[in-house]
C-alpha cells in the first residue's frame, strides 16, 4: 500500500519495523527474516527478570519513608510494588528505543526514513500495548485502593472520619496542635498536659488527633509515615504504630506564614516503659501549668474578635464571646485510662 | 506601530518587569539593622528589649512592636540582634503593653531558660495564669531552643505608653531571664501571643513581619 505521507510504495529506510506477522522486505528488496519482535521481547523479559528482584531486594529496603512504623512500612511496600510494576514498562520503552536506534536508524545516504510500514497502524502491537497497560493500570488502581483502606495501609492522614481504626483497644491518643509557628502535643491520658516534645512508645498504636489554633498547617512525621492536615475546628486522625526506636522529624507541610520554614521539631520513639516514665515525669513537671489549661477537647473554637484568646474558656476575657472551647466531641467517650502496653 | 516603537515598548516592559522583580526580592530579603552584642570574657552578654502596644511612628504607627537597645544604650527599632556563641545571655525586657488571656495557656509557662525561671519585677516566677489579673501581653520565644517566656501585661486602664521608645515613666513590667547561647547560626524568635490587633485572629501585620514581633538571634562564632 502506498504511504499517504510520502507516496512511496516501499519502506524508505534501511530496515523494517518489528513485525509480528512475518518477514518483510528491506529497501534494497532483501527479505528481512530477523525476528525483531521476539528479540525485543526476549531481551525485555530477561532484563525485567533481573531488574525487578534487584530493585526489590537491594534498593527496596532503603526506599523512603523507611520502616519506623507500620504505616511507614506500608508506604514503603507500596512504593516498591509501584516501582516493580513500573520498571518493566520503563525497560520496554528504553529497550525498544535502543533497539530501534541501532537497527532502524537512517543511513547517511539512504532514503528519507518517513512513511513505510512503520507509518501504518499495527493492530496486534497496538492491541497488545493497550491491553497490557490497561491491565497494569487497573491492577495498580485496585492495589492502591486496597492499600489505602486496609488496616495499617499507606493512608497517611486518615482524616476526620477514619475508614479503619486499629484493632487494638490499647491505643494511645496524642493531640497535635498546630499554631503559628510551632507544634504542641497534649496527652489526654496523662492528665492532659501540653508540651512541645513529641515522645511516643514503641509497638503501641498511636492515634494522632491533629488540629490547629489558627491557620491551616500540616502535620508531617516523615519517618513514621504520618501526614495529616491541621485545620482549625477539625479533628484529623492518623494512626501509626512505631516499631523502631529512634528520633524523627516533625515538619509543617502547609505554607502557613512567616516562620513556616522554621516550624519543625524532633520527636522520639522510646521503649514503652521509658515512655511511661517520661510521660509521668512530664505530667508532674508541667502540672503547675496544666491546671490552667482547659479540659481536653478534640477541637477548639476560634474567635476572631481580637488579638487574644477565645479558644479556651476565659470568663474574664473582655473581647471573647466564646465561653467554652470544645466544638466537636466524638461519639466515643474520651479515653480516661493510661496506655498499659508494655 | 512602527518597528522602532514596538521595540521601545518591549524594552520598557522588560525593564519594568525586571525592576519590579528586583524591588520584590530586595524588599522580601531585607532585614532591619542588627544590634550587635559583644562579650567581655567571663561575663554574660546583656540584651535589653522593650515591647510597646503601638509603635507610634510611620505608616504602621498602630502596630505592636519589640524594640532592642544597643550596647550604646540607643533604642533601635529592630528585632535582629547578634550574640556570641556558647555565652550566657542575660535578657531584660521592659514590657509596656496590656495583657489578656492566652489563646493557648501552654505558652504561659517559662521554659528553656536557666533554671526554667524568669523574674517579674524582681520576683521569680515559672507560670503566669493568663486568665486572672492583667493576663499575658506577649512572649519571648525561640522555638528551636525550647525557650519561652511569657510577659505579664499591664493594666489596660492605665495610661499606657503609645509611642516608642517608651520610658520607665510609663506603666511597665520588667521581666528578666537568662539562657546559654547555642553554636553559631541564625535562630528565629517570635511572640506567640497573636497580638496583631485588627488582623484576622490577630496573626497578621506585626506578627508576620521581622522587625516587629518576629526576629532573628544571630549567634556569631
Amino acid at each position: 500500500m502506498p504511504s499517504e505521507s510520502t507516496g512511496q510504495s516501499e519502506p524508505s529506510s534501511g530496515g523494517t519495523s518489528p513485525s509480528v506477522s512475518g518477514p518483510e522486505r528491506t529497501t534494497d528488496g532483501q527479505v528481512d527474516d530477523t525476528h525483531h519482535w521476539w528479540r525485543i521481547i526476549g531481551f525485555w523479559v530477561v532484563m525485567s527478570a533481573i531488574a525487578d528482584p534487584l530493585f526489590y531486594y537491594l534498593a527496596g529496603p532503603h526506599i523512603p519513608p523507611g520502616t519506623m512504623s507500620n504505616v511507614a512500612q506500608g508506604a514503603q511496600f507500596d512504593f516498591n510494588i509501584l516501582i516493580v510494576a513500573a520498571l518493566p514498562v520503563m525497560l520496554a520503552v528504553w529497550i525498544y528505543m535502543g533497539y530501534a536506534i541501532v537497527n532502524w536508524r537512517a543511513s547517511r545516504n539512504g532514503p528519507e526514513p518517513i512513511g513505510g510500514p512503520r507509518a501504518r497502524s499495527n493492530i496486534p502491537i497496538q492491541t497488545t500495548w493497550i491491553v497490557f497497560t490497561t491491565a497494569l493500570v487497573l491492577f495498580l488502581f485496585g492495589f492502591g485502593t486496597y492499600e489505602l483502606v486496609q488496616p495499617g495501609g499507606a493512608g497517611g492522614g486518615q482524616g476526620p472520619s477514619p475508614i479503619w481504626t486499629p484493632a487494638s483497644h490499647d491505643v494511645l491518643p496524642i493531640q497535635v496542635i498546630g499554631q503559628q509557628w510551632k507544634w504542641t502535643y497534649r496527652y489526654p491520658t496523662f492528665g492532659g498536659f501540653e508540651t512541645t516534645q513529641l515522645v511516643v512508645p514503641d509497638h503501641t498504636a498511636i492515634a494522632f488527633h491533629v488540629t490547629s489554633l489558627d491557620v491551616v498547617h500540616d502535620f508531617w512525621v516523615y519517618q513514621l509515615g504520618v501526614k495529616a492536615d491541621a485545620n482549625p475546628g477539625q479533628d484529623d486522625v492518623a494512626f501509626a504504630t512505631p516499631q523502631q526506636l529512634g528520633t524523627f522529624v516533625v515538619r509543617c507541610d502547609e505554607l502557613c506564614g512567616l516562620w513556616h520554614g522554621a516550624m519543625y521539631n524532633y520527636g522520639s520513639v522510646l521503649r514503652s516503659a521509658k515512655f511511661e516514665s517520661w510521660a509521668e515525669a512530664t505530667e508532674k513537671r508541667l502540672a503547675e501549668n496544666t491546671k490552667f489549661l482547659p479540659a481536653f477537647a478534640w477541637t477548639y473554637t476560634p474567635d476572631a474578635n481580637g488579638a487574644d484568646g477565645g479558644y479556651y474558656p476565659d470568663n474574664v476575657d473582655p473581647y471573647s464571646t466564646v465561653e467554652t472551647y470544645g466544638a466537636t466531641q466524638p461519639g466515643e467517650p474520651l479515653p480516661s485510662t493510661k496506655t498499659t502496653k508494655n | 506601530m512602527p518597528k522602532v516603537g514596538r521595540l521601545a515598548v518591549t524594552i520598557a516592559l522588560l525593564v519594568a518587569v525586571a525592576g519590579g522583580l528586583a524591588f520584590a526580592v530586595a524588599t522580601l530579603t531585607s532585614q532591619p539593622e542588627a544590634a550587635v552584642y559583644t562579650a567581655t570574657p567571663g561575663r554574660p552578654v546583656e540584651v535589653t528589649m522593650q515591647t510597646v502596644g503601638s509603635y507610634g511612628h510611620g505608616i504602621h504607627d498602630t502596630w505592636v512592636s519589640y524594640l532592642t537597645r544597643s550596647q550604646g544604650s540607643e533604642w533601635l527599632h529592630t528585632t535582629v540582634w547578634q550574640v556570641p556563641a556558647h555565652t550566657r545571655v542575660d535578657v531584660t525586657i521592659y514590657q509596656y503593653d496590656s495583657g489578656s488571656p492566652l489563646r493557648n495557656q501552654q505558652i504561659g509557662m517559662v521554659q528553656g531558660t536557666i533554671g526554667d525561671l524568669a523574674t517579674l519585677n524582681g520576683k521569680s516566677f515559672r507560670v503566669i495564669n493568663a486568665n486572672v489579673g492583667n493576663g499575658v501581653a506577649h512572649t519571648f520565644s525561640i522555638p528551636s531552643l525550647g525557650i519561652n517566656v511569657p510577659l505579664y501585661g499591664n493594666n489596660p486602664n492605665a495610661n499606657l505608653c503609645a509611642a516608642a521608645p517608651c520610658t520607665t515613666a510609663s506603666p511597665h513590667n520588667i521581666i528578666k531571664f537568662s539562657f546559654m547561647s547555642p553554636g553559631p547560626g541564625s535562630y528565629p524568635w517570635q511572640c506567640f501571643v497573636p497580638c496583631g490587633l485588627g488582623f484576622l485572629y490577630g496573626n497578621g501585620g506585626p506578627m508576620q513581619t521581622v522587625g516587629w514581633m518576629d526576629g532573628f538571634m544571630k549567634v556569631a562564632a
